[in-house]
């Protein structure tokens, strides 16, 4: 397969960036799109010239670190997975792909592709600490949970926080984001203790670092590469009010 | 409660009341002119009502505070909202969502409000205005919508204006009760469905009138 990348180059946060067209022939269709743009930056190198800065790490779709806007899409053109999941036959031959970084105050580019997320990481550190007693490893049923309240705080703690949900959002939102995190700790009578001040803390936090706010479009929970659910965005919106008004 | 409206959600809770307010508000209004269908007496004895009730005159200056408040923090919001992505992207969004008005709900609304002026001069300024400022109202209701709704061009901005409506209640029905956290994965897809259905219901209910006067139906003004 052969195909026309529109890929944005910026040297660092501050400078000007602008999108740099290459071609690219004899990729196979089951390389993944990440082994792709190795395969560019291979040549890139070879010719002497910068390659591409983009981020990745575990390229088994779990630890979050790949990011892209591809074709107007958040993690590209497949459903509930990581760009290192993609493979380039989702695409036609012959087609014009346009890769951008992550769009968004919150997360400024360091270079080319690769953004700055630890926004995410400080939002996770307003959210604090969980109590539970020290010791041994306690009896798997000592705390009996039931299934369904299990089951939703696992799909929360699906999250990887890639940030795609924010990328995705036309307001720039880390709502799913946030959601994902209280939702996996309140629906566990662990997490529970200190779950009011944790909504509280964590969404303050998320504005304070110039996320947008949600209006509830549901782009977020469509390019989901772990497929979370906006119920968990009611479910903070529940924490989050129940606890200002206790105040 | 302390600074809950410097918050995003706080800001937020204040959008989904007040436009839940409004949606109520809605349901009342168009109960109204749909008496317009039945008779002309009906309908000036409706719009009586509206004017001389101790009720109804408590509640107008609520209702323009809800409208106010509504409009005012959608702007507020808004602006923050733009903020967050200073640098827009290049190829606009792919990505499928439930729906269209949900990403133009701001836009949707400055159409609905720019129509909402037309009408409040063409009708409520005539009309229940005249109760609050001593004024002289209209004696007969029903000749000034038997009068405007005569007119093609008139009612096609009134269709235009109420399809405008049914998107920014389609949206933002549901949308309130997720915004107030009363919403799950069950109730999600149930609140859309009762949205649509309420903003269609409405939609259809407010479209009859002009429709009805357009296709000549309508008594001859007394």
């Amino acid at each position: 397969m052969k195909f026309k990348l529109k890929i944005w180059r910026q040297k660092n946060a501050k400078a000007k960036g602008q999108f740099e067209s290459f071609s690219i022939e004899n990729i196979s269709s089951d390389t993944s799109f990440l082994e792709m743009l190795d395969i560019l930056n291979n040549r890139l190198i070879s010719e002497g010239k910068e390659p591409i800065a983009f981020d990745h790490d575990c390229r088994e779709g779990i630890c979050g670190m790949c990011s892209l806007y591809i074709n107007g899409r958040a993690h590209g053109p497949d459903d509930d997975v990581t760009t290192c999941q993609l493979h380039m036959r989702k695409f036609r031959d012959g087609d014009t792909i346009t890769i951008e970084p992550w769009r968004s105050a919150a997360f400024p580019v360091i270079r080319d592709l690769a953004v700055n997320r630890y926004a995410f990481d400080q939002i996770l550190q307003a959210g604090g600490f969980v109590s539970v007693n020290t010791g041994g490893v306690p009896d798997g049923n000592a705390v009996p949970i039931a299934k369904p309240d299990a089951d939703e705080a696992m799909d929360a703690a699906a999250c990887i926080g890639c940030g795609a949900c924010v990328a995705t959002c036309k307001n720039g939102s880390a709502m799913l984001f946030v959601a994902a995190r209280v939702s996996s700790l309140a629906k566990l009578p662990q997490g529970r203790v200190e779950a009011t001040g944790r909504a509280k803390a964590m969404v303050a936090k998320m504005d304070e670092l110039g996320f947008g706010g949600c209006t509830n479009t549901q782009a977020c929970e469509a390019e989901c590469p772990k497929a979370i659910s906006i119920s968990h965005i009611a479910r903070l919106n529940r924490e989050f009010l129940c606890a200002k008004l206790q105040d | 409660m302390s600074n809950i409206f410097c918050s995003s959600i706080g800001k937020k809770l204040i959008m989904s009341l007040s436009g839940l307010f409004l949606v109520i508000f809605l349901l009342l209004h168009v109960s109204i002119n749909v008496t317009a269908l039945f008779s002309q007496n009906a309908y000036n004895a409706a719009c009586r009502f509206m004017d001389t009730n101790i009720l109804i005159q408590v509640m107008v200056p609520v209702l323009a505070l809800g409208f106010a408040v509504h409009i005012l923090f959608s702007l507020i919001i808004t602006v923050k909202n733009q903020k967050a992505r200073p640098v827009k992207y290049s190829v606009s969004s792919k990505t499928e969502t439930s729906s269209w008005a949900a990403k133009n709900m701001f836009v949707i609304g400055v159409i609905v409000l720019c129509f909402l002026g037309l009408h409040l001069t063409h009708f409520w300024a005539k009309m229940q205005l005249q109760h609050f400022i001593g004024g002289h109202g209209e004696d007969n209701p029903y000749a000034l919508v038997y009068t405007l709704f005569g007119e093609w061009y008139y009612c096609v901005l009134y269709v235009v204006w109420i399809a405008a409506l049914y998107f920014h209640i389609s949206h933002g029905f549901w949308s309130a009760f997720q915004t107030l956290g009363i919403n799950n994965s069950k109730w999600i897809p149930r609140l859309q469905i009762i949205a649509k259905i309420y903003a269609i219901l409405v939609a259809l209910a407010f479209i009859s009138i002009p429709l009805y006067f357009i296709l000549g139906l309508g008594e001859p003004p007394k």
